[in-house]
């Protein structure tokens, strides 16, 4: 859904995943041989760079019967066609190390039941969504008048997923909200050649990306 | 018949077990034997014995999965669009192995078989089996083989349920599991048409309590809980698709009763042509073993179940099959999930309904395909 992806070839299997920049960021941060799962995982591409660079116990959750198939064809063994809109009930509090979610919380239709989910189920979790507080947002807005189409959000406004578009500075309250803990933002910005840089100065307006990682404020109750 | 993507001319095998006084001992209690199960096998089983898997049928399934049995025979073996060479299960690659369940009339023991005992056709006065003996009857045939692990044991309906309990029972015999279209309990509603099925046979005059054998055979009553049952493999759109309200060899209705719609023939048709290759008394016995299969109530829950599997597993589910419907593909998937079973699931868009296991499909074979390589690869 946007950005610009690039082909990776895993050394050891020899297979070719498109990845993200900041699914490489993302990679990055994830300890080897911790068990991970990937709501709206695509095509598999991240799970199975994880499953080969860090060893990890993959599982991913897909609403598409296409994607799963192409999962299944790249060798993802743990997919699961279903809904992130009816939660995550098979899954045990604090049962995975990682619950990552990227370019997906925006598209749900609630989205606070499924962060509140994911904090319930992962010791961590990894969110990754367009910023819409970006200055090409709000110029577009601004200026012409109409709603933005950039990069990261390329669609008309009648036929996008992105129902609930955010911004960091909102997905920081809704974070609160939801009972969770900020550990680390990580907002981004697009650099030449396909990379991104984190932002540090005024994020909230020149990141158009950002990767909160986050855990549970306090224990689940109930 | 040396067509490509055909295994050929095929031919069933007998494994016989079990003899007196070495009975198997049923999971009703009582004992049988011997046990005679029929069974085809097509590839090669390589030296390290680790290409074999294992087809299960269905309710009317039987041994003969794939190829023809003669060089004149039209009607190639029941799952004949995905084992072959170059299919989803590569008998270029794969050892595929299809035996006839217990209870059946396909060449395995069942009520039509001769007891020993009597000389006469068991009617009856056969066991119940259920879905475990068909398994345990089943790892008969793979120790027989020589087969210590099996690749994959995959199957739909109750061809899934009998995956389900391969790897309840014998978790370290099977290293990749497909249960397609099934469910770890049998419904309400299921067992309902079931029921249904069986009344329509046991109250044809011809039945008399089963023990028809050598007279007319009750083909009333088998035909019509084929006509049901075949209802209840199709969605309502296919059927609509397929017939609509069109008529059978005639422009206007004929006011009478004898055939009008398409459908009505086309029911007739797969009624009476399952008359000619079934026994009635296998469709109590097989219906029967369906009914009481419920892992859930053998075990205290489907995790408790599950708790020692070590196979990993695609399950699959059709999302216009309402006999098998997704959500009880979705309670194995939860179970499998809880206890950190591999598990790819999906349900595949179709309007083919329960059936659409046995037509060609390339999301299933593919998924099959792709799962079976990929398994096969990662041995971990």
């Amino acid at each position: 859904m946007g950005g610009i992806t690039e082909e990776i070839r895993l050394d050891e299997t020899g297979t070719v995943v498109r990845l993200t920049s900041e699914h490489q960021l993302i990679i990055g941060l994830i300890e080897e041989g911790a068990r991970v799962m990937d709501l709206g995982c695509g095509e598999g591409d991240l799970l199975l760079a994880l499953k080969v660079l860090k060893k990890v116990r993959a599982e991913g959750i897909e609403l598409s019967e296409a994607c799963i198939q192409a999962c299944v064809a790249k060798g993802v063994l743990s997919v699961h066609h279903g809904d992130l809109d009816e939660g995550l009930a098979d899954y045990p509090d604090k049962s995975v190390d990682y619950v990552i979610s990227t370019n997906t919380i925006q598209v749900l239709h609630r989205p606070m039941v499924l962060i509140r989910e994911m904090a319930r189920v992962g010791k961590r979790c990894i969110v990754s969504f367009p910023n819409f507080a970006h200055w090409l947002v709000r110029l577009q807005l601004l200026l012409k008048g109409r709603m933005p189409k950039t990069e990261k959000l390329p669609y008309e406004w009648y036929e996008t997923f992105n129902i609930h578009l955010t911004t960091i500075t909102d997905f920081r309250g809704f974070c609160r909200k939801a009972g969770l803990r900020v550990l680390r933002e990580i907002p981004l910005r697009a650099a030449s050649s396909g990379t991104c840089t984190e932002v540090k100065f005024l994020p909230n307006l020149r990141a158009d990306t950002a990767i909160f990682i986050l855990e549970a404020a306090k224990p689940p109750t109930g | 018949m040396e067509e490509a993507g055909s295994v050929g001319i095929v031919e069933t095998k007998y494994l016989t077990f079990a003899e007196p006084p070495s009975e198997l001992v049923l999971e009703c209690g009582r004992p049988l034997g011997p046990i005679t199960l029929a069974y085809e096998t097509y590839g090669e089983l390589n030296a390290a014995k680790d290409n074999a898997i294992l087809i299960v049928h269905a309710l009317s399934g039987d041994a003969h999965a794939a190829g023809y049995h003669h060089s004149g025979d039209k009607q190639p073996g029941w799952w004949d669009i995905m084992i072959g060479p170059g299919k989803a299960f590569d008998t270029r690659k794969h050892f595929v192995i299809c035996s006839n369940v217990i209870g059946g009339c396909q060449g395995s023991t069942g009520p039509s078989s001769i007891n020993p005992q009597t000389g006469r056709p068991y009617g009856l006065s056969f066991p119940i089996v259920t879905v475990r003996d068909w398994v345990n009857t089943q790892k008969v045939l793979i120790d027989h083989l020589g087969i210590e692990q099996l690749l994959c044991v995959a199957g739909g309906s109750s061809g899934g349920m009998q995956v389900l309990q391969w790897v309840v029972t014998y978790p370290d015999r099977v290293r990749l599991a497909i249960p397609i279209a099934t469910t770890s309990k049998l419904s309400a509603q299921a067992i309902a048409f079931d029921e249904v099925g069986r009344q329509a046979i046991q109250s044809d005059p011809n039945w008399r309590e089963g023990d028809y054998y050598g007279k007319t055979v009750p083909r009333r009553g088998l035909a019509i809980a084929r006509m049901i049952g075949h209802i209840t493999y199709l969605s309502e759109r296919s059927m609509h698709q397929k017939f609509g309200r069109k008529l059978q060899d005639k422009t206007a209705y004929g006011y009478n009763f004898l055939t009008d719609f398409q459908v009505e023939s086309y029911l007739r048709y797969k009624g009476d042509h399952f008359v000619k290759r079934f026994d009635a008394n296998s469709y109590l016995y097989i219906t029967k073993a369906m009914d009481y299969f419920d892992l859930t109530q053998s075990y205290g829950s489907l995790e408790k179940a599950f708790a020692g599997v070590q196979a990993k597993f695609l399950v699959i589910s059709f999302s216009s099959d309402w006999l098998f419907p997704t959500y009880q593909s979705k309670e194995i998937v939860s179970a499998l999930r809880r206890v950190h079973a591999y598990v790819i699931f999906t349900e595949i868009q179709t309007d083919y309904g329960h059936d659409a296991f046995l037509l060609e499909s390339e999301q299933l074979s593919s998924l099959i395909t792709n799962f079976l390589s990929h398994g096969w690869n990662q041995k971990s």
